[in-house]
């Protein structure tokens, strides 16, 4: 058996990959998983807590760990794919040190980039320095980093401003990343735990809370914690003398410009395509979206083919995904492989 | 200066910094269902007093929460507490409380 068994290669490390590295290791057949980084996880391992609920980044981290200590695949960290040559019988995945592998069935799984939130140079980000992001507050709290403002005050007044790199085409991003908003809910809510005095302001276009408790989450964040929720896309943030900063927005539902002092501003930043994802997409035929994320071959009913056989798509490389709806496209991925090998196996 | 006819407009920019919170915070401890708001429009959509007047329910909620008091007694002297925008509310705000809070706050004897 071993010596015939169908070889599958996962790119990426993260939830996606690795879910659906263990899934297709407890189906029989042989995976070999690359990862760039020195360890897997991805960007799960810099996150302190996931929304609705609250639990801890790093109990999924434990599950996905634990699921590939059982179905081990064959895992090669510090291991950058670089391009995929793509044929009708077999695969090859050519890792930047020059190495090549052959494969049945390539898996793409390269995840996501957070939108840099410099680029967006009227919120002031890596200019003033009481401009953070949803990511650098995360870590701040995973690493039970105090919450105060640059010089070490505790800040009286928190901003959260919503779509930083998403629905702007003056940055190239015209789709929803979808997943800010109830990061805003959810981070507002954190603020409040560690800082019961502070207020909290979050502006926004929409409040989209399509998954399941986001909208109780967000009913939570007005009536038990007092969070005010603002219309409007803020304009600008400027830095006073004494290192708050004031922000501009149009108050849209009172159809009025507003501007507001804050202590602290966080950029709740969209999502992108990882860096390599695009030259990988290229070097294996693929389609993609308009932002630049892998296109499947069909919406509805070929989530995690692509329009070349035999390469298959799955988690955010595709879409801003949360971690939960990646491991169901993981394992949906890994569920399709396995029919797709089994036809593949059947005709030859 | 009367005679050169120009004068400086008042900003029309909310100043959250300098604006009056006092009637928001009476309304809110009184009536915390207040900032329960997410500003759909449905009150205002089957208000009597729309109908034929300026008055926007929605928008007086909203102002107050921003300290934006000025002319509110005219205002909220429109509703007729009948209470339709109650029955139609998605948030399940007290509306008719709300009201009946402002108008506290509004008053000396009760104000603060």
């Amino acid at each position: 058996m071993s010596e015939n068994k169908q070889h599958i290669i996962i790119i990426g490390g993260g939830p996606a990959g690795l879910e659906a590295a263990s899934k297709l290791g407890s189906a029989g057949y042989r995976v070999t998983l690359f990862e760039k980084e020195e360890q897997t996880g991805g960007k799960l391992r810099t996150w302190y807590k996931l929304y609705p609920g609250f639990r801890l980044a790093e109990e999924v981290q434990d599950f996905l760990a634990n699921e590939i200590k059982i179905n081990v695949p064959e895992i090669f960290s510090n291991a950058e794919v670089v391009n995929i040559i793509p044929d009708n019988k077999y695969h090859t995945v050519v890792l930047a040190d020059g190495r090549s592998f052959i494969a049945d069935a390539v898996l793409i799984a390269t995840g996501f980039e957070l939108f840099k939130g410099e680029k967006k140079e009227e919120y002031g980000y890596r200019i003033y320095d009481n401009v953070i992001t949803s990511a650098d507050l995360e870590k701040k709290l995973r690493l039970g980093q105090p919450l105060t403002t640059a010089n070490g005050q505790t800040p009286a007044r928190i901003g959260l401003i919503h779509c930083v790199g998403s629905r702007d085409k003056k940055v190239g991003n015209v789709y929803c990343s979808r997943l800010c908003c109830i990061t805003g809910v959810k981070q507002a809510i954190e603020i409040k735990h560690h800082l019961p005095k502070a207020e909290v302001f979050n502006f926004y276009m929409d409040m989209r809370m399509f998954g399941q408790n986001f909208e109780e989450l967000y009913i939570e964040a007005q009536q038990k914690w007092g969070i005010t929720f603002i219309r409007g896309r803020v304009s600008e943030v400027a830095e006073n003398i004494d290192g708050s900063l004031q922000l501009k927005a149009e108050d849209t539902l009172s159809g009025r410009p507003i501007k507001m002092n804050f202590d602290l501003v966080v950029l709740l930043v969209g999502m992108v395509p990882a860096d390599r994802t695009e030259a990988i997409g290229k070097s294996a035929n693929l389609g993609f979206t308009s932002g630049s994320f892998l296109a499947s071959a069909d919406a509805q009913i070929k989530p995690n083919e692509t329009n070349t056989p035999g390469i298959f798509v799955t988690g955010t490389c595709k879409e801003p995904l949360s971690v939960g709806e990646t491991l169901s496209d993981a394992r949906s991925a890994a569920v399709r492989i396995i029919s797709w090998l089994r036809e593949k196996r059947e005709i030859n | 200066m009367k005679e050169w006819g120009y004068s400086i407009l008042k900003g029309r920019q909310i100043d959250f910094e300098n604006n009056d919170f006092s009637i928001s915070r009476f309304v809110e401890l009184h009536e915390p269902s207040f900032s329960w708001c997410i500003g759909c429009g449905s009150c205002t959509a089957t208000c009597s007093a729309a109908k034929f007047t300026d008055f926007n329910p929605r928008k007086v909620n909203l102002l107050i929460q921003r300290g934006e008091i000025k002319g509110i007694e005219d205002e909220i002297a429109k509703c007729m507490l009948c209470g339709k925008c109650q029955l139609v509310c998605p948030r399940g705000i007290n509306t008719r409380n709300v009201v009946q809070n402002i108008k506290r706050a509004i008053s000396k004897s009760y104000a603060l």
